[in-house]
């Protein structure tokens, strides 16, 4: 029997366990050095316009179909045991504690990280990265510690939004269409609806956009080799997050919700 | 006598089995002016780029000052990053930014000047470069190659740095145009009395930048002289070099047609 598939699987565990080690260094490495001064207030400023608001219209989008096709789904199960009556609830609960955060760190991680990955990348191929090390300025603190920053901020917003939007998804659907009455479906979303969903959605959105800056940047930070290394490193990062998002989420859940 | 500004002893640096430095010695006094020539891929860039540290060199010591850089890294390696200027072979401009922000950036960063000031002097140091004011507004993607290169020479020099180096400074700028970069080059070190090494094909501008010339094969510095001297180095290497011949000890990896 050959031993090939199991030195296979020995190095694939060895290149993994690399690459956390690497990307970890990389995380302390920017979060040390980006808590030092100077800090630059522009690029932060820029990265929550570019995260935050123009991630606006695709989270609102993305949002408000969920919102409207949980209401639909929840409805046409629970009508076999006339339990109709929990639709705002799971609406609004599903939205916060799970589907927010994820769908809205997915979207993100698809559009800001790949966009992280790719000018990063594309300022070290062509050398921008290392004239800004001789141009007395440390690439951590100006281009990673603040997309980090930037998305760890925005996303919880983000969330927050997407929330308000898919509850009103799921009250347009269950009022227009299942023909609830409005007043009570808004009742019930807020009487079950517990801060603690509200906001172990929003911590889950804080980690999620550190994840995605942070594997943005390190794919980008460590691309090489021109146009080919630059979009090997998008695709990496895109990839990357969003397994690592879905990964977290499972965890994060774990550590609210299971006692 | 002093310690000079740039001192190099033994340094070598391999891309894996590729040595490309090997054993690189240079002394180089404050004010002087170095012109390293060499063929393509033999090593030129990634020497400046080892003295910069944006390399790390496998082995030998690297003096600035007389103060060992080879191993420094975070903030020391920034303090010392203060002295230097660089010119890219590729630019390397901050395509996000005005061309004027690409010259004031390190005025800005780091001396911390007000970015009126450094707006000030950054359009001076275009004019000296030949680019009028309009120029600054634009963005570097909408420029000509060596319009480009213009502007990166006027990012380098923009901090008045101590040491400076050009690497291929006048490579895709027409002949009038690079004899102009030429005087600057010359202006910047005499007037400012900055330390340069300069990175050229162009043996004109060899002449014209450099107090000594050197050359780099197979990893080393095969040859180092006053620049009056370089025609009667009785180095066939570099007379094969500096007439350009492809007949010589020089052997171009290339298959005939
Ligand atoms: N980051 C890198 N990784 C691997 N190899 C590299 C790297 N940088 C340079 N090299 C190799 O080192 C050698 C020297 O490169 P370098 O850029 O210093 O050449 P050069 O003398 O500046 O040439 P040119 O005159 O064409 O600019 C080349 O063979 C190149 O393939
Ligand atoms: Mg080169």
């Amino acid at each position: 029997m050959s031993l090939a598939p199991v030195a296979l699987l020995g190095r694939m565990t060895l290149a993994f366990l690399a690459l956390v080690g690497s990307v970890t260094a990389f995380a302390a490495q920017a979060i040390a050095q980006g808590c030092r001064p100077p800090y630059y207030r522009q690029q932060i400023v820029r990265q929550m316009l570019e995260i935050g608001y123009y991630s606006l219209p695709v989270v609102g989008l993305t949002a408000i179909f969920t919102g409207m096709v949980l209401a639909l789904q929840s409805y046409t199960g629970f009508a076999r045991f006339s339990a109709e009556s929990a639709i705002p609830q799971v609406v609004v609960v599903s939205l916060t504690r799970e589907l927010g955060p994820v769908l809205a760190g997915l979207m993100v991680a698809g559009r800001v990280g790949a966009a992280m990955a790719a000018e990063i990348g594309t300022m070290r191929v062509t050398e921008q990265i290392d004239a800004l090390t001789t141009l007395s300025t440390d690439p951590f603190r100006y281009l990673v510690m603040p997309r980090l920053l930037a998305a760890m901020v925005t996303l919880p917003i983000l969330v927050l939004v997407a929330d308000l939007i898919g509850v009103l998804g799921g009250y347009l659907v269950a009022v227009y269409k299942l023909e609830f009455n409005d007043l009570t479906y808004l009742k019930n979303t807020l009487d079950y609806l517990e801060v603690e969903d509200v906001l172990s959605g929003v911590v889950k959105a804080a980690v999620f956009g550190f994840l995605i800056a942070l594997m943005g940047c390190y794919q980008g930070y460590h691309s090489r080799g021109g146009a080919q290394g630059v979009g090997a490193a998008t695709t990496a990062a895109v990839v990357s997050a969003s397994v690592l998002i879905l990964t977290f989420n499972y965890f994060l859940t774990e550590a609210f919700f299971a006692r | 006598m002093d310690s000079p500004k740039i001192s190099l002893k033994g340094v070598r640096k391999a891309f894996g089995p590729k040595k490309v430095l090997d054993g690189i010695d240079i002394d180089l006094a404050a004010g002087q002016s170095l012109v390293v020539i060499g063929g393509s891929g033999s090593g030129k860039s990634v020497l400046l780029k080892c003295i910069l540290g944006l390399l790390r060199p496998d082995g030998g010591s690297i003096r600035i000052d007389g103060e060992e850089t080879a191993r420094l890294s975070g903030n020391e390696r920034a303090r010392v990053m203060k002295k230097f200027g660089m010119l890219f072979q590729g630019g390397a401009l901050f395509d996000s930014l005005r061309v004027w922000q690409n010259v004031a950036f390190g005025p800005i960063q780091a001396d911390g000047m007000a970015p009126d000031a450094a707006k000030e002097v950054a359009l001076a140091k275009l004019a000296a470069v030949g680019l009028p004011a309009e120029v600054g507004e634009l963005y570097p993607s909408e420029l000509s190659g060596g319009m480009q290169k213009r502007v990166a020479l006027a990012r380098a020099i923009a901090r008045e740095p101590e040491i400076i180096f050009f690497d291929e400074p006048t490579t895709g700028l027409d002949p009038i145009m690079a004899d102009v970069i030429n005087d600057l080059i010359v202006k910047c070190v005499r007037g400012l009395g900055a330390t340069a090494i300069s990175i050229t094909h162009d043996m004109g501008s060899a002449r014209k930048i450099g107090d000594r010339i050197t050359m780099i094969y197979d990893g080393k510095l095969i040859w180092q002289g006053a620049t009056a001297d370089v025609d009667s180095s009785g180095n066939a290497y570099v007379d094969q070099f500096i007439h350009g011949k492809a007949e010589g000890p020089i052997k171009m990896q290339v298959r005939r047609l």
